[in-house]
């Protein structure tokens, strides 16, 4: 019962803010109900008691993706009126995406129905009792070991490229040297002197 | 507790409803209750320290200050400033205050003492940790303000910093405990050291760790030396500069929830939580809860003194040290705790 009611009220505010996300006028709104709906999201993996993956969406997506993106957006002046009108130019080809992902999900779950995914040939967890991090720890650092590693290097490279595209040297900055600032002491910066009443000072 | 209610005419399902009820509020009132006693130690520990006497006219040594202070703000307009998004201005101060509670379901206060036991408790606390921002965030875009605007940016850059290398001092701790559930990360820590002493921060190896955290946790916390997001001299007063009254009340009632759970996670991960600190059995006779409170008031003295003695950090030193320095450390600290269990637990 209280799965039911837990699992419907994940289930509508997820399935509202996601079309709020769309729906939205203002950009910032935009992000903030794509957030509610990676949250809910998340309450509907716990449902399923997938906890781990739920908390990664959770640490990764809201935490992390969406607090850059509202960075992005805020920081942006993005001119909706201007986006709007290109909407029925866009129109045969968002057609198109929907057509495709709507048959994609039709498939899947055709074949899931029809008995095509044979449940036995899954990769079972190595043993059911453990909790789903050990599961997938488990299995992700044995099996899928080179794939695992792959992602991460792909990644990496991801990152680095980043770095490099957006690093543009530029001459003549006064950089800090942190480690000189801290070395440096009283007595290498100033200096007593008894100066001698009506003679200029020596700098 | 849960079980008694279940016994009764609610039934399993109410019966569980009802009773987490009642124990979320078991764990929420009295936190509020600290929260109110933590203001005022605050202050009182940054008057001592400044050789002032703090407040001391409202009440017994001024105890009842903090809720003065309450009444007052309540008592007070809500101002909403013309320009603002009304809605996300007002939602952002509650976030804040949620969240900070938020956190508090899975935290141990003593053997069977913890509402919710995930095993996944501890990235529950990191994801909860990492919505703090939103507050901080949304507040600083809706007040339609610069210095609030200027302050939640930098509070967003600020807390995703220092939460990386949070993640990685909590994954040395998760190593060490072979788990990621805070009640067997208390137990792990039992005898940890020589056989006698309570809690991974004695062990040599997982101190350094125990110092970034406290450091982290002041920088997530944004507490003094880090305090850039409400730097007074530059920002007026950061993200809440354009709120007033209760609104106002509630970003002081998560900011100070959150210090003192930080200071709880401390005691949680480094110090035993709710074990006393040696492993021996007259020292049993005390309550876990009360270790764990003498623990968090530990902690929270360190939080204060350093707010009352450390000047606040220029940007791009606060900038520096998480990402050039505890990021480096914390994950070279993963590969040495992670090389050293491989070693000696798992026999190579």
């Amino acid at each position: 019962m209280m799965q039911i009611i837990a699992f419907y009220l994940f289930e509508t505010i997820l399935i509202a803010s996601g079309a709020l996300t769309i729906l939205a006028r203002n950009p910032v709104h935009s992000v903030l109900w794509l957030i509610l709906a990676f949250f809910n999201a998340a309450g509907l993996m716990l449902l399923l008691g997938a906890e781990f993956i739920a908390m990664l969406l959770v640490i990764v997506y809201v935490g992390a993706v969406a607090v850059l993106f509202l960075f992005v957006v805020m920081m942006l002046d993005v001119d909706f009126a201007a986006l709007r009108s290109g909407f029925v130019r866009y129109l045969p080809f968002g057609a198109l995406l929907a057509v495709v992902l709507a048959a994609e999900m039709l498939f899947a779950v055709g074949s899931w129905q029809a008995g095509g995914v044979q449940l036995a040939g899954r990769i079972a967890p190595v043993h059911s009792a453990a909790s789903n991090i050990q599961q997938i720890g488990e299995l992700l650092y044995t099996r899928y070991i080179f794939l695992f590693e792959a992602a991460g290097i792909i990644l990496l490279v991801a990152m680095i490229g980043a770095i490099v595209l957006t690093n543009r040297p530029r001459s003549g900055v006064r950089r800090q040297n942190v480690a000189a600032q801290n070395a440096r002491r009283p007595k290498d910066a100033t200096r007593l002197v008894n100066q001698p009443v009506g003679q200029g000072v020596e700098l | 507790m849960t079980a008694w209610f279940q016994s009764t005419f609610l039934g399993v399902e109410l019966g569980w409803f009802v009773a987490t009820l009642i124990l979320i509020l078991m764990i929420a009132l009295p936190l509020m209750l600290a929260v109110a006693m933590i203001i005022y130690a605050d202050r009182k520990i940054w008057a001592a320290m400044a050789l002032r006497r703090g407040p001391n006219v409202v009440g017994p040594f001024g105890l009842l200050q903090s809720f003065a202070d309450g009444l007052k703000v309540f008592l007070q307009e809500t101002i909403i400033p013309s320009g603002a998004n009304k809605i996300l201005f007002l939602i952002a101060p509650i976030i804040t205050f949620t969240v900070a509670q938020m956190a508090w379901a899975v935290i141990p206060f003593g053997s069977q003492q913890v509402l919710a036991d995930i095993n996944v408790g501890l990235l529950y606390i990191l994801a909860i940790s990492s919505l703090g921002v939103y507050g901080v965030v949304i507040s600083g875009w809706a007040s339609n303000s610069k210095y609030p605007f200027f302050s939640a940016l930098r509070a967003a850059a600020q807390m995703i910093s220092y939460e990386v290398s949070i993640g990685f001092v909590l994954i040395s701790v998760v190593l060490m405990a072979d788990s990621f559930n805070l009640s067997t990360i208390v137990l792990a820590q039992k005898g940890h050291v020589l056989g006698i002493i309570n809690g991974f921060g004695f062990n040599p190896m997982l101190l350094p760790m125990a110092v970034v955290f406290l450091i982290s946790a002041m920088a997530e916390t944004a507490r003094t030396p880090f305090d850039l997001t409400e730097a007074e001299s530059e920002l007026v007063a950061g993200y809440q500069t354009e709120y007033s009254s209760m609104s106002f009340a509630l970003f002081w009632l998560g900011e100070y929830a959150n210090v003192i759970l930080m200071c709880a996670l401390n005691a949680v991960l480094f110090w035993g939580g709710w074990l006393p600190p040696i492993d021996w059995a007259p020292l049993y006779v005390v309550p876990g809860m009360i270790w764990f409170f003498l623990k968090i008031g530990f902690f929270f003295f360190v939080f204060s003194w350093v707010k009352a003695t450390v000047p606040r950090y220029r940007y791009d030193q606060l900038m520096r040290l998480g990402w050039k320095i505890f990021l480096p450390l914390s994950l070279f600290w993963v590969f040495l705790v992670s090389g050293f269990l491989m070693l000696t637990r798992y026999g190579a």
